[in-house]
């Protein structure tokens, strides 16, 4: 895409510079720049290509080709492309140079910097790292050895991190005797690998990088295009706004204390756009709003915003939005929304991803606990071959599989919408695989209910039966759960209630759940989980104290319908109540009674009472 | 978008992602152009707020107008300024200028250690009161899990080697060859207990990149990155006895970016007036494994 001229408005209304051009014609500031990766199976050439790209765009700081060369033979050892990287990049190691160590090569068109991706095995995080900022790939393979291990891998690795314009350049073309049958035959069998793995390149080009040919400069025996002919020709901006808009929200931030009184929803629109008014739905929840304004700091105000901007909202109503919420127009096409999702996962652990353990999975700005549910194949990059009966994804290893979240999230296939479809794993604090999202699974099977049911099915119990406890307490057991976004109103009517019941003669016990952070939860340190975790365990013990007949209240903020499903769950086969502060109410959750913000604490504990009563957990006469 | 707004929007999406996972969270701010342009990112990513604490070590040998031009942003922006000493190093003078220890030692002495432990919170912080208009002891001694830092990839070369976020082991330690992975905007928010996360939002941005956002933005910076008319200027500040100014008729921020452009730096490192530098061959790296910054 040329440089769109509305960029150099900015910068020309400034006073006093003079734009000046450099050596290639085009003024600095407003010359493209385009990532590419180099990559390839150890010894097949590429840094001499990369070396090749720089001396034949005259892009090597003056003299620098003729110093190695002379060294070289000094050494009495014969000149290679490498060592010249090697020089490079001491030179950088010692900031002598600032620009050129970096492999920046130039031409008319853009300034190129090549990123560093070792092409060892023991370095695919870097290479991963390194590619996973590219927007181009060359992908070298040697034409006497041909395709090996790591030719496909790093074949695997760019169609995962989503790289479409890739070239494939077979070199060593002078080793092969320019044996134009054996490029054809690499070109054939390599194409349909990478046609299996959703990667079509822009061409396959035979290559010499020793002499050159067909880097920049094009061989007598070759009428195609060279590797920098197509370099130019590949684009820069993939067409993002023109998506179904997706802003992943990062952060909700009130900095009161600052007397600020926005609530800004902050995040980066990773696709598409958005106008002030607009209706926006946030997913997996549900809650729909419109925006109110598009907050910035100093800037200009806006009106709409585009996709590639970190930025700001306030909303027309007062929602609560947690981190993670996929913000979506109520209008466009909606990302699907599941606990179970098929996806293409590369494993960079060095334990093994294994069925069924728990881990971290974070997609876009969302964060949940993701198991492997199954393991459709697994592609061994070695053998080139699949596997179907592995029982676990070893490190380096490429697999289709099925992942299972505990909360349902929002996501896209990647093929549709590529930020909102890949996600990464963590394992012991280090991200350790990452994938893309292949397609959506019915989430017939919660991993919840499995639990729920096999905890019952081994649950033991005592010689006292539920029974012989509710005649001697005069009373059934409930768990109620008091909840709104104030923490101290929720712990007020909670205590009030606890107090209530228990001058009533009922069995009532009040659990303030800070309690359990020095104690029971005191062991959860990450902070991700933290929130799920504590609320899991707290299911686990309401399940406890309810089975032993006592009318369990506790007090929590700001519960979620999935925090609210999971006790509920968790605390099956009891019953629960769930008391909500000032705010919506929840359906489908159980027994739900709403206290209104400024409600009287008396009142609404009278008003729980009756509903004890109706339901049968206390009898009539008391409260 | 422009390269500049797209490096923008880069490091605002890496503060967010920071201030969101970090509880203990601060930024280093070292009174220079790129930690300067660090602070202005941050209000932009919080709109006008810079919700983490500011920390700057003070060797005692900075060049006096840093100080001003620091105390007179912190009480304008309402920044939360935290400063750290090598208290013992300064009362011993086990420092370069009173001559008892060569640069590389002082520099180890009065920023490394002193960042090591004001990091820690072994040793006293000084937290600017806004109230009063002045520094006082800061009560709170949290070590901090998650720092903020202005280094440049271009800078020289270990830097170039580094990730968004990267970790560091209990001993400030940093494993060059054992980095964690960095997948499209996904980074290295987990860690241990005992380890922290230096973060860098500015690793994609060169020394051009940030004369010209400053232009753009209009940001103020410290009168000695120009030529105050004897045909010098500062291109990097430090501590006086080891920083010259380079020869420079720049005496504006569009100046300094026509300069830069024109090629007049293009093959001398920004670094080359820092004398710490050339005292060793693997200079910085040594100091930045000791968690020099
Ligand atoms: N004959 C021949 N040798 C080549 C060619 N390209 C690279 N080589 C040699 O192959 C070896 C490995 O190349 P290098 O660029 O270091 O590979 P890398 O490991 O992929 O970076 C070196 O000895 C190169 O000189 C070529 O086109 N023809």
């Amino acid at each position: 895409m040329p440089v769109n001229t509305s960029d150099t408005s900015a910068i020309s209304n400034h006073e006093g510079i003079s734009i000046e051009a450099d050596h290639h014609s085009r003024p600095m500031t407003f010359r493209e720049h385009m990532n590419i990766v180099v990559v390839g199976h150890v010894d097949h050439g590429k840094s001499t290509v990369i070396g090749r790209l720089m001396a034949d765009t005259g892009s090597l700081p003056e003299g620098k080709l003729e110093q190695v060369k002379v060294r070289c033979s000094q050494n009495a050892r014969p000149f290679e492309y490498a060592f010249l990287l090697d020089a490079l990049k001491d030179e950088q190691a010692q900031g002598i140079t600032i620009d050129t160590a970096r492999c920046f090569f130039k031409t008319p068109r853009r300034d190129y910097i090549i990123i560093d991706a070792p092409g060892h095995v023991e370095f695919l995080k870097n290479m991963v790292t390194g590619a996973a900022r590219a927007e181009a790939a060359l992908l070298v393979i040697d034409a006497q050895e041909g395709i090996q291990e790591n030719s496909r891998r790093h074949g695997y690795l760019l169609s995962m991190l989503g790289i479409r314009q890739v070239l494939v350049l077979v070199n060593k073309m002078d080793l092969v005797g320019y044996d134009l049958p054996v490029f054809e035959s690499i070109r054939k069998d390599y194409g349909q690998f990478l046609g299996g793995v959703g990667i079509t390149p822009i061409d396959s080009i035979p290559v010499c990088a020793t002499k050159g040919e067909n880097i920049v400069t094009r061989a007598s025996w070759y009428t195609g295009k060279t590797v920098l002919e197509h370099l130019d020709s590949f684009s820069r901006e993939k067409e993002l706004n023109q998506k179904p808009f997706r802003c992943p929200i990062q952060d909700v931030y009130k900095f009161t204390e600052d007397q600020d009184q926005r609530r800004i929803l902050a995040g980066l629109v990773e696709t598409g756009s958005v106008r002030l008014g607009e209706q926006v739905v946030f997913l997996p929840s549900f809650k729909q709003s419109a925006i109110a304004s598009i907050e910035a700091f100093s800037a200009p105000v806006q009106s709409v915003i585009e996709a590639g901007r970190a930025t700001g909202f306030t909303l027309t109503d007062e929602l609560y939005i947690r981190p993670g919420e996929l913000m979506c127009k109520g209008s466009g096409p909606l990302p699907r929304i599941s606990s179970r999702f098929r996806a293409n996962l590369f494993w960079m652990g060095r334990a093994p991803m294994i069925r069924g353990r728990k881990y971290k999975l974070k997609l876009a700005t969302a964060r949940a606990s993701v198991r492997l549910a199954e393991i459709l194949l697994v592609l061994d990059a070695v053998e080139l071959t699949t596997d179907e009966n592995k029982q676990q994804v070893d490190r380096h290893d490429v697999a289709e599989c099925i992942l299972e979240t505990t909360k349902p999230v929002a996501f896209d296939l990647f093929q549709e919408i590529e930020a909102t479809g890949r996600f990464v794993v963590v394992d012991n604090y280090e991200i350790a695989g990452g994938g893309i999202i292949l397609g959506s699974v019915s989430d017939n099977r919660s991993v919840l209910l499995d639990h729920v049911r096999q905890r019952e099915m081994a649950w033991e119990r005592g010689e006292v039966s539920n029974i012989t406890r509710e005649t001697r307490f005069q009373h059934k057991s409930k768990f109620i759960v008091v909840n709104g976004s104030s923490a101290a109103a929720n712990q007020s009517i909670a205590k009030m209630l606890e107090k209530r019941l228990f001058d009533e003669g009922y069995l009532s016990y009040y659990l303030g759940i800070s309690n359990l952070d020095h104690g029971l939860d005191s062991d959860v340190l990450d902070t991700f989980e933290r929130r799920e975790e504590r609320i899991r365990r707290l299911g686990e013990l309401a399940r406890i104290l309810t089975d032993s007949g006592q009318i369990f209240v506790t007090s929590i903020s700001d519960l979620d319908a999935y925090d609210r499903a999971l006790l509920k769950a968790l605390n099956e086969p009891n019953e629960i109540l769930f008391v909500n502060v000032g705010q919506e109410s929840s359906e489908g959750q159980g027994e739900v009674v709403a206290v209104r913000q400024n409600e009287d604490v008396l009142k609404a504990v009278d008003r729980i009472g009756l509903i004890l009563k109706r339901k049968d957990i206390i009898p009539d006469y008391s409260i | 978008m422009d390269h500049l707004e797209k490096l923008e929007a880069k490091s605002v999406y890496i503060l967010r992602e920071a201030y969101r996972d970090f509880k203990n969270l601060c930024m280093l701010w070292s009174i220079g152009k790129d930690s300067t342009v660090l602070v202005w990112l941050a209000r932009k990513a919080f709109f006008g707020h810079v919700p983490m604490p500011l920390v700057h070590i003070d060797t005692h040998f900075k060049i006096p107008e840093m100080i001003a031009y620091r105390d007179r942003l912190a009480l304008e922006w309402k920044l939360q300024m935290i400063y750290g000493e090598n208290r013992e190093a300064l009362n011993q003078k086990r420092t370069f200028p009173d001559g008892n220890v060569d640069r590389l030692t002082c520099c180890r002495n009065l920023k490394s250690e002193a960042l090591k432990h004001t990091l820690s919170g072994e040793w006293p912080r000084f937290r600017m009161d806004h109230s009063q208009g002045k520094y006082v002891l800061d009560e709170n001694r949290e070590p901090f899990t998650g720092v903020i830092v202005g280094v440049r990839a271009d800078e020289e070369g270990s830097r170039s080697k580094e990730r968004y976020f990267s970790p560091r082991d209990r001993y400030n330690e940093w494993d060059v060859g054992d980095q964690p992975p960095e997948l499209w905007n996904q980074f290295k928010t987990d860690f241990a207990p005992g380890t922290h996360v230096r973060i860098h939002p500015l690793l994609d941005w060169t020394e051009l990149n940030i004369w010209e956002y400053i232009e753009r933005e209009k940001i103020p910076v410290v009168p000695l990155y120009l030529n105050n008319g004897k045909g010098q200027r500062y291109r990097s500040l430090g501590c006086h006895p080891c920083t010259s100014a380079v020869d420079s008729e720049a005496r504006s921020v569009p100046e300094i970016i026509v300069e830069l452009r024109s090629g007049k730096f293009a093959h001398i490192a920004e670094r080359s007036g820092r004398e710490q530098d050339k005292d060793d061959g693997g200079g910085l790296e040594t100091l930045r494994k000791d968690g020099y910054m």
